[in-house]
């Protein structure tokens, strides 16, 4: 097998974006229902873990613990909204639906149904986001306009997650299999990015790893210093690290898919 | 055009009904039709109008806005023909496009082609009813384990391989032997003979006279015999 084939970059065309308003236009449909989560789950983290739990926890690095998570919560829904519409999403439209098959019909071609899943995915995000912002806000646990950057970095962490889904999506032998790779990735990301406690209280072997596999933990780092507004220069490695890893991993991805659906 | 080449150029000009109506889910009757538009590049308020035609050539009007999942299956096929027929296909391909539908809702489905056709459409279609192919094709083709066996017009095919008619009658040492001499073109077919025959009253009027026959039926030959003949009448898979 020719693994150069896994790395062929896509033909981004207008006709991912038709795909795009397609998903769009579903998810306006149900409008209402699909605003309330962004609004509800910072809601409850806030008051379990930021003023449950937090009431046991003095401060970390000298912040109090309510507004050390805030932007932990935001990076979750940013990872889930995208990773959730790409893996489950997806294969539900791929293979329950067909919605893939009737699309390829016309002039669309692959490349354009999986990339605009792809931004679809990442549209996900960006709106858990923005939405979850004024949330947040109306705590005083986040600081502007420095936290108004998030909106534009959710779309690309977004990316990142949405094209992870995909390979999911692209690999999985059935439906009720995705749940493994949550299980062993999503998962611990959830737990071990320094979301809920810094990082550096794990041992040093386990801080690298995290910084060289988890995406989140870059995402974590990033939007914490925009809701602390503590910008500066040295986000920018985290920052290429995204970018990086996110175009290798959206190639690869559509790539996957193309071969899941060629055969 | 090569289609290796000129792949999007080709479904541009191409319709495609699929085996499986594999219909938005996510969408009503109307939205599927102006979703699909888009692919097309069919500007809003042309699309708008083109569904509305399209609506009414396949008598879904009063459908528009229920969502797809509950349409029965023949409303469903005739929206998946709609939805092929957005862009105006000079080529329209159907994979078994009256399979599983109920007698009227498949002459529904033929009128349609047939008006199609009239148009100047082309189609192609390959289904596994016999008379639909009779009813609708110029030109057909028989294939077998993805050989083609033979093509040309029904009629013709009929006319070849079987003659124009069939006389049926049951099987018996007598009758064959009776048969053989006469140097018949016959098959023993179980507990029955297929005579096959472009002189029915002949032939029939031969065996009641000749054969002491219990039994004769006399019937015009169709696709369906040829198919068989050329197949065999073994049960596949």
């Amino acid at each position: 097998m020719d693994i150069g084939m896994y790395f062929k970059p896509p033909e981004l065309t207008s006709g991912a974006f038709k795909v795009w308003r397609r998903n769009k236009d579903v998810f306006m449909k149900n409008v209402k229902l699909n605003f309330l989560p962004p609004f509800i789950e910072p809601l409850l983290y806030l008051f379990a873990m930021g003023f449950g739990l937090g009431l046991f926890i003095e401060e970390i690095d000298g912040v109090p613990y309510a507004k050390f998570i805030a932007p932990a919560l935001i990076s979750v829904s940013v990872m889930y909204g995208a990773f959730f519409e790409c893996s489950y999403g997806s294969y539900v439209r791929m293979y329950y639906q067909k919605t893939f098959d009737a699309i390829i019909a016309t002039p669309l071609s692959i490349e354009d149904v999986i990339i605009g899943e792809l931004l679809w995915g990442a549209t996900r995000s960006t709106i858990s986001a923005t939405l979850m912002l004024p949330v947040i806000a109306l705590f005083g646990l986040i600081t502007f306009p420095h936290s108004l950057l998030i909106i534009p970095f959710a779309f690309l962490a977004g990316l990142l997650f949405a094209s992870l889904g995909m390979c999911i999506a692209a690999v999985t032998p059935n439906i009720m299999s995705i749940n493994y790779p949550i299980l062993l990735f999503i998962t611990p990301m959830f737990l071990f990015s320094g979301t809920f406690f810094p990082l550096n209280v794990l041992p040093e072997i386990v801080q690298y790893i995290a910084l060289a596999i988890l995406p989140l933990t870059h995402v974590v780092i990033i939007i914490r210093a925009l809701t602390f507004g503590t910008p500066g220069w040295f986000l920018l490695t985290n920052l290429l690290w995204i970018l990086v890893v996110c175009a290798i991993v959206f190639v690869i991805s559509v790539n996957l898919m193309k071969k899941r659906l060629v055969i | 055009m090569d289609v290796n080449v000129h792949q999007r150029e080709i479904k541009f000009k191409m319709g495609v009904v699929p085996q499986e109506n594999n219909l938005d889910p996510d969408f009503t009757v109307y939205e599927n039709l102006l979703i699909f538009s888009r692919y097309f590049d069919i500007p809003e308020d042309e699309a708008k109008k083109r569904v509305d035609e399209l609506l009414e050539f396949v008598h879904l009007e009063e459908r528009r806005d229920t969502m797809t999942d509950s349409l029965s299956g023949g409303l469903k096929r005739r929206l998946v023909l709609a939805r092929a027929l957005i862009n105006r296909p000079r080529l329209l391909i159907l994979d078994e496009p009256t399979v599983g539908l109920d007698p009227q809702s498949r002459h529904l489905m033929w009128d349609k082609l047939k008006g199609l056709k009239k148009q100047g459409v082309t189609i192609v279609l390959t289904t596994h009813y016999l008379e639909e192919a009779s009813q609708l094709c110029d030109r057909l083709v028989i294939m077998d384990n993805g050989k083609i066996l033979v093509e040309g017009s029904p009629t013709d095919l009929i006319q070849e391989h079987i003659g124009s008619a069939i006389v049926e009658t049951d099987n018996d040492p007598n009758i064959i032997s009776c048969l053989d001499v006469h140097q018949a073109n016959y098959e023993v077919l179980g507990d029955e003979i297929q005579i096959y025959t472009d002189k029915p009253q002949e032939v029939t009027d031969h065996l009641l006279s000749e054969c002491k026959l219990t039994s004769v039926t006399a019937r015009t030959a169709t696709l369906e015999d040829v198919f068989l003949k050329l197949t065999g009448r073994k049960l596949r898979e």
